[in-house]
């Protein structure tokens, strides 16, 4: 029931956008296919998808760990701007560095201004007791506002005809790109690595293990000793770098500047992702798909039918209320009982 | 006649009025033991559904009227899923807020930049003269007036009404107020509707008064910041009228000070009024046994009757 439900909560949406396609006035069977089928039937598309799944993957795992300890990190899309603001800052500061040693550099510096970034609310929440939703939610449009005033200002390329962006990045700190005629680039490789790392700390270490007491038992997990604030620094710290790197793949990989903006919400789809892969890492590996599909359909419509943008955040917001309803199937087992005059519909726990 | 301070005081009201709305309503939904985290969809969906119904009728009754209707539409979805699907209330919240502004920008899209008259002031005759505080306490909008009452009447129901105290008890807690034959989800349901209904207000304040016109991502936060104004204001009605009109204060305050031309980068002072929620937040939650104390005990809980 458990890998089923996302089936249901993805058959369900699709039903409801093409009825919300039929309101909009638009063929409902051609506007699917349009969404779902025609951006992937070539192998520019498949690419694409790949592309767009990748960083959701990447910061979905991060942040899946720490739902699972009940740590609610939903600032990822900041935590992903900082890391492109750390690694762009090593771009910016030193174009003439052309050497192999470059771009981990670069990659590096994302990571570790991801982790600042969520060192924040950790630090928050640790020592002062504050909410770490809110904290890191809002650190969010603190970072987005940092990073528009730092290309707005001083990182301005000079030659750029007042664009605000920076100068674009040296040959030595772009990530190659593997498949000519395609965007496809070596930052995937990385994703797929963060999927299988999280995999094997999810089932054979002893954090993974403290992760998940931690969410199923807190009482239980605090008796045997798990550190509540160790785990806190441990999953807010590895979300945020990993959204870090995210952010900084996408620059080095795709932009090849930094701009206002660098994500299209990457941070807050991937917590879709978490949930509809059931926070665990393979499961993510194919919810990171789906939401990359959600937003390809999406630009594809736009283009070919003229449907507003918006649709693909809508597409995503009702996936995640479907997977979330479907999943009373799942925590409880539903009984149909003949009680005297009326039937009563009955829920038991199943835990 | 009106003087600059008057000016600067009115519009710490107007920025303050979206916040102090929709965290009025998300009080009285934590006060039930229910958190809802789409108070940022919620709101944007009233704003987007006000300019609409405003610009398409004429009628600014109307449009607050949709705002507030759009509000309830979309908590009543929170609802559907946490209090009868029993869903995760955070993730629950947080789909709401993606929903809301995926929605929003969908059917906001012919509406972009087109222009509407302002909410009008209601002028009471003779106390509107009244110099300095005629302006500012006697000639505002019907939202500014109603956010002020509600904060009253809040404070009224939750601590000098039985329903009020009934609706406490579900939030402190559930089993007992079920045990004793209080409907538990009924209530939970209608403060749920009520914090939609009063996001909805916030969202079309801003849409046909603040800044009379709909943008994308117009609510910027705020429905965050209204829900930090809660935990701000210990859950208590008052408090949270403080806290709104001091962050009317600071959005102001940062406005002006881009005025008169601070060494700054505008994006650094727009970073202000997050800053300074996060700075609040520290300073209540530092105290863990007060926020304890005053914490509705349920929040966030799931309740079903059988377990």
């Amino acid at each position: 029931m458990i890998w089923l439900t996302p089936l249901l909560a993805l058959f369900l949406s699709l039903f409801f956008g093409s009825v919300l396609f039929l309101l909009l006035g638009y063929p409902p069977l051609q506007t699917l296919y349009t969404f779902f089928i025609s951006p992937i039937s070539d192998l520019y598309g498949v690419c694409e998808l790949i592309v767009k799944a990748s960083p959701l993957a990447m910061i979905a795992v991060g942040l899946s760990m720490g739902f699972r300890a009940n740590v609610w990190n939903i600032g990822a899309e900041g935590q992903l701007t900082v890391g492109a603001i750390a690694g762009g800052a090593l771009v910016i500061y030193f174009p003439d560095w052309n050497n192999a040693l470059m771009l981990p550099a670069v990659l590096i510096m994302g990571v570790l201004g991801g982790m600042a970034w969520a060192a924040i609310p950790a630090f928050l929440k640790t020592k002062f007791n504050t909410n770490e939703i809110l904290t890191s939610l809002l650190l969010v449009y603190v970072a987005i506002l940092f990073l528009s005033a730092l290309v707005h200002g001083p990182w301005r390329d000079p030659a750029g005809f007042n664009f605000p962006e920076s100068a674009v990045f040296q040959d030595a700190a772009i990530i190659p790109n593997i498949l000519s005629g395609t965007r496809l680039h070596a930052g995937v490789f990385l994703s797929l690595l963060v999927v299988a790392t999280g995999w094997i700390v999810l089932s054979r270490t002893i954090i993974g293990f403290q992760l998940k007491v931690t969410g199923l038992a807190p009482d239980a997990a605090r008796y045997c000793g798990v550190q509540s604030n160790r785990m806190i620094w441990f999953v807010l710290l590895g979300a945020g770098g990993l959204a870090g790197l995210a952010g900084m793949i996408e620059v080095s990989g795709l932009i090849g500047q930094l701009q206002p903006n660098i994500s299209p919400g990457y941070g807050f789809a991937a917590i879709i992702v978490a949930f509809l892969g059931r926070l665990h890492p393979v499961g993510i590996l194919f919810a990171s798909l789906v939401l990359a599909l959600s937003y390809l359909g999406g630009e594809f419509v736009q283009i070919k039918l003229g449907l507003p943008l918006g649709i693909a955040g809508v597409f995503q917001g009702m996936l995640l209320f479907f997977l979330l309803a479907s999943d009373l199937f799942v925590n409880y087992r539903l009984e149909f009982r003949m009680a005297r005059a009326t039937s009563l519909l009955k829920m038991e726990e199943k835990t | 006649m009106i003087t600059t301070i008057e000016l600067i005081l009115l519009t710490v009201v107007s920025a303050a009025t979206p916040l102090l709305l929709a965290a009025t309503g998300e009080l009285i939904v934590e006060k039930s033991g229910v958190l809802n985290l789409g108070v940022e969809g919620m709101m944007i969906v009233g704003a987007v559904c006000a300019f609409i119904a405003t610009l398409t009728t004429g009628s600014w009754a109307i449009g607050i009227f949709a705002g507030a209707i759009a509000g309830i539409t979309m908590s009543l979805l929170f609802g559907v899923l946490t209090l009868i699907f029993l869903a995760n209330q955070v993730a629950s919240g947080l789909a709401l807020t993606l929903f809301g502004i995926g929605v929003s920008s969908l059917i906001g899209i012919p509406f972009i930049g087109l222009p509407i008259d302002k909410l009008p002031a209601l002028d009471i005759p003779v106390l509107g003269d009244i110099p300095l505080l005629g302006p500012l306490l006697f000639s505002q909008d019907v939202l500014i007036y109603f956010s002020v009452i509600m904060v009253i009447a809040v404070h009224w129901f939750l601590n000098h009404s039985k329903s009020g105290l009934i609706l406490r008890a579900v939030g402190e807690s559930h089993d007992a107020a079920h045990s004793i034959g209080y409907p538990v989800i009924r209530i939970r349901f209608l403060a749920v509707m009520f914090g939609g209904a009063m996001a909805g207000l916030g969202g079309a304040f801003l849409s046909i008064s603040y800044t009379p016109m709909w943008v994308e991502h117009m609510t910027a936060g705020r429905g965050w910041i209204a829900l930090a104004l809660v935990v701000f204001a210990t859950w208590k009605p008052g408090r949270v009228l403080i806290g709104a009109y001091l962050f009317g204060a600071v959005t102001i305050l940062q406005l002006h000070l881009q005025g008169i031309g601070v060494r700054l980068p505008a994006q650094i002072l727009s970073m202000l009024p997050y800053l300074i929620t996060i700075l609040v937040l520290v300073l209540i939650s530092r105290n863990a046994a007060r926020v304890k104390l005053n914490a509705p005990a349920c929040i966030g809980k799931i309740f079903h009757p059988n377990s």
